[in-house]
């Protein structure tokens, strides 16, 4: 058996409903967990003060958002070259979640950044990549919503969304060739010597599981529903005839 | 193919082709500026590299939803297919004569707007170098928009949504160049990484086109 018995719809269906209660208590447990650690018991930072609590929502979801898109990429391509029905409609379903944790990481960015910088908004190169990645996921979102037919439209998607993740990895590298950063650089990279501190960094990996936990549980959930609206929209078809 | 180009070029330029209404467009867009910012022609002069790069790909923009929706009404989209040359050469030559309509006659121009927005005239030379070699990425990059919402009808909002968002790395680097050689800086880093991109866009993407075309036209 590969691992691809798992793509089939019923299949799919019938794994996905004992997992999904899972997925969302385990998301709830880590971010509670995280939230109400990195909220009430962490110490406040020496120069941010309190501010430095918006990075358990902020870093977790900058980190889904781009994560959710390179899981529809990943999607996009299995449906293009092995064309299973579950993977387009993932890649569907990834979408709104991805914008909405782009959308929760801008604001969080903005809250924090007029206390800090004295500016909601900077045309830093990072903020900037992600207002153009904003809009990469409008345009995929209304693409989707623009077609009929299901298979053209999951065909037409994937390809945006592939030639879409050159251009905004272009745009990326463009923005830094553009203007000098405000934003501080990485600093959960495991290479380095220099990381966050060990208070705030443990709470913030409890939220990180959590954003990834709900990330996941919301997709299947979505999933399920567009695997059920298809379902809806063929036997509607087939009773009309 | 080269039937094609001339087909494609005459269609455009004979009346209701809109040949000229890009270049209209551009104008207007340029004569609004000042409008909108004060006619101070300090300010004018320092942002007149961005407004002009700006409105010519609003201009390029314009154009798009031409290049498929018409061949698609008619029927003639389909004969194209399956003519004997690869639908990658049809994606190559509708690119190539939005270009030689639009992004030629922008290039052009654009010194004569920058007249009108006190652009430092050592720059002339520049703002031409640098449409003509960024306007083929728009062409190529809308000509891939335009065969995505070839199918939809009333794609006009959703093309925009869609392809103003690719144009990005082009831009920057199109008005980086310009304000570079303002500046009296040095403009060949951006200039090359424009080049790159257009040449990159140029050899790929038709392919692209060419696979999404024949997706709508299953």
């Amino acid at each position: 058996m590969s691992m691809w018995e798992y793509a089939n719809p019923k299949r799919f269906m019938s794994w996905t409903g004992p997992v999904l209660p899972w997925a969302f208590g385990g998301a709830a447990v880590c971010l509670s967990v995280g939230l109400i650690w990195g909220f009430f018991f962490t110490p406040d930072e020496a120069r941010q003060g309190s501010t430095v609590k918006i990075i358990y929502l902020h870093v977790p979801a900058a980190l889904m958002a781009i994560n959710a898109w390179i899981m529809m990429l990943v999607a996009s391509l299995i449906w293009l070259v092995r064309r299973h029905h579950v993977s387009a409609l993932a890649a569907k379903a990834a979408a709104p979640v991805g914008v909405a944790m782009t959308l929760i990481a801008l604001a969080t960015g903005a809250i924090w950044g007029q206390p800090m910088w004295g500016t909601y908004w900077a045309w830093d190169p990072r903020l900037t990549s992600f207002l153009i990645l904003f809009l990469f996921y409008l345009g995929y979102m209304a693409l989707w919503a623009a077609i009929d037919d299901p298979d053209t439209a999951a065909d037409l998607t994937s390809v945006l969304c592939m030639v879409g993740s050159v251009f905004a990895l272009l745009s990326r590298y463009a923005v830094n060739f553009w203007n000098q950063g405000l934003h501080q650089g990485a600093s959960l990279s495991l290479d380095k010597e220099k990381n966050v501190a060990d208070v705030f960094y443990q709470p913030l990996l409890f939220a990180i599981a959590g954003f990834v936990l709900l990330f996941f549980a919301l997709v299947l959930l979505r999933t399920r529903t567009e695997i059920r609206t298809r379902r809806l929209r063929a036997l509607i078809r087939r009773e009309g005839q | 193919m080269i039937a094609l180009l001339r087909r494609d070029l005459m269609l455009a330029t004979r009346a209701g082709g809109g040949f000229g209404l890009g270049l209209v467009f551009f104008l207007i867009v340029v004569v609004l500026v000042p409008f909108g910012v004060g006619p101070e022609t300090a300010i004018l002069s320092r942002i007149a590299p961005g407004i002009l790069w700006v409105a010519a790909l609003l201009a390029a923009l314009l154009s798009l939803d031409r290049i498929f929706a018409l061949d698609h009404e008619d029927g003639s989209l389909s004969l194209l297919a399956t003519a004997p040359i690869p639908l990658e050469a049809v994606a190559v030559v509708k690119a190539a004569a939005h270009w030689l309509t639009t992004g030629v006659p922008l290039a052009i121009a654009a010194p004569v707007l920058g007249v009108l927005l006190h652009l430092d005239p050592s720059a002339f030379g520049l703002v031409i170098v640098t449409l003509l070699l960024g306007t083929p990425a728009l062409s190529v990059i809308g000509t891939f928009g335009a065969a995505l919402t070839v199918g939809i009808r009333r794609g006009g909002l959703l093309l925009s949504l869609i392809v103003l968002p690719l144009y990005v790395p082009t831009l920057i680097f199109g008005a980086e160049a310009v304000r570079r050689g303002v500046g009296g800086l040095d403009p060949v880093t951006p200039l090359l990484m424009l080049g790159g991109i257009t040449a990159g866009a140029v050899a790929l993407l038709p392919f692209a086109t060419a696979a999404v075309l024949r997706m709508n036209l299953r």
